[in-house]
């Protein structure tokens, strides 16, 4: 069972129906007792970043989230803002993040994008060999919609990475976590095969 | 790389989908739950659904329609039409929508905007600048092309992004319909104007004029209705959308 966690803000749907497509079974996660049942874990996230770390504090998971992925190893995909989440801190808010990954988010260089953010589109990522989020899958694009990007310390968890007047993280992965800034939901087939590649991960 | 974007827009009237011609003449052209899906297995870019009626008849969007729409779409949905306050727009993020438009309720009150942003973030929101050329002007006008705002739409624009907009869609109400290619001039003003990602809507008639827009502007989501709603030349309706092979053809490896 993937769990998706439902704090509020974060295409819920979208993955449900997909992996309900697929005969994966999925439900939404909105207290403890949801997540116990689930092997694995999926934060979404739409918005801005203090707005989501305190949606997620007020769903009352927190603790039992952390449980779950630091202690249990629960494989946890973050998603967009989901994946800045689980990082140290973000530039774009005062609160910290869940400290899941060593990384802080920062925002894009204006100056290398002719000021043109938020980075919204369908861009192109290059995954590395041993990726398991994109393994299988050729040359794809997913959508990006983000002013913000991930800043890892140790660069050994980028399993893909896309560009924007930059070189940018685009997918990471250590050990049970696993994360992505684009949207595998909203990416078509491309998207979709991330999802099923999660899934399997999860079943694993 | 990234690649412009190729938009379809739906209009939407009483839950019906509907094509206008310089915002009037609304002409009933289906099913928006058919064609959000046809659209969705055409792999389209992303889909703006707007609905026209909501400002006009000060009513709130239809949330349980705009569900099932999302629901249907792999892809980016924005909507707008009648959002004229954050907790609607929150609840429209919460739906699956991925970008919510303001339009009516930013031009009487810009705040809205940046309350919107704190909450959901830039990215996610959408000003929407119905305009018409008002001799060399371009002027903002409210409620469905009804009421002329006596505001220039670069200003608007600009309003829009410094209070934390994160697009603007440019919606051509002299083009609507028309097919008589993008209104550039509308568009460089507002080009000028702002450093966020701009759409354009109205007037395009063909990917010629997707071409020529993607030529002059490079990064742009070139938004249209009529080119994915009708087909051939007594505007049968018929959904359709360029496949990824045909839009390498037409625009180059881009």
């Amino acid at each position: 069972m993937i769990g998706v966690i439902d704090y509020g803000l974060g295409n819920v749907h979208a993955f449900l129906s997909l992996y309900e497509d697929e005969g994966v079974p999925a439900r939404t996660v909105t207290s403890m007792s949801d997540l116990d049942a689930c092997e694995a874990l999926i934060l979404p996230g739409v918005g801005a970043f203090d707005s989501a770390m305190d949606r997620l504090e007020s769903s009352g998971l927190r603790e039992s989230l952390d449980y779950a992925v630091l202690k249990r190893s629960t494989p946890v995909l973050g998603v967009c803002v989901g994946f800045q989440m689980m990082c140290n801190s973000s530039e774009e808010g005062v609160k910290p993040g869940l400290g899941w990954l060593d990384a802080t988010v920062r925002r894009f260089d204006p100056a290398a994008v002719a000021g043109m953010l938020p980075h919204m589109g369908w861009n192109d990522v290059q995954a590395g060999s041993a990726s398991l989020l994109l393994s299988g899958i050729t040359s794809p694009s997913f959508y990006f919609l983000h002013s913000y990007h991930v800043d890892v310390a140790d660069s050994t968890v980028i399993a893909a990475r896309s560009h924007y007047g930059v070189d940018f993280v685009a997918a990471v992965e250590q050990r049970n976590l696993f994360a992505t800034q684009f949207h595998p939901e909203k990416s078509h087939e491309w998207g979709r095969r991330v999802l099923l590649n999660f899934a399997q991960i999860a079943h694993a | 790389m990234l690649r412009p974007r190729l938009i379809p827009v739906l209009l939407l009237r009483g839950g019906a989908l509907v094509k206008t011609v310089r915002f009037a003449d609304a002409r009933y052209v289906g099913d928006p739950l058919n064609a959000v899906r046809i659209l969705n297995e055409k792999e389209v870019d992303e889909l703006a659904i707007l609905d026209i009626d909501a400002s006009v008849h000060g009513r709130t969007p239809d949330l349980g329609l705009i569900r099932e729409l999302a629901a249907e779409c792999r892809m980016p949905v924005s909507y707008a039409g009648g959002v004229t306050n954050v907790e609607t727009f929150q609840a429209l993020i919460g739906l699956g929508v991925e970008k919510v438009g303001l339009s009516s309720a930013a031009l009487e009150r810009p705040q809205l905007i940046r309350e919107c942003a704190t909450v959901v973030g830039s990215q996610s929101v959408m000003y929407v600048a119905d305009s018409r050329r008002n001799g060399s002007t371009h002027e903002i006008y409210s409620h469905n092309g009804l009421r002329a705002s006596g505001q220039d739409v670069a200003t608007m624009a600009k309003i829009a992004e410094d209070m934390g907009a994160g697009e603007v869609l440019i919606n051509s109400i002299d083009r609507d319909g028309t097919r008589s290619g993008y209104d550039f001039d509308l568009i460089s003003a507002v080009r000028a104007a702002v450093q966020i990602p701009i759409s354009a809507l109205g007037g395009a008639g063909s990917l010629e004029d997707v071409r020529e827009l993607y030529s002059r502007f490079g990064l742009i989501g070139a938004a249209a209705g009529s080119m994915f709603v009708y087909h051939g030349k007594f505007n049968a309706v018929l959904i359709n959308y360029p496949s990824r092979a045909k839009r390498r053809e037409a625009f180059g490896e881009l």
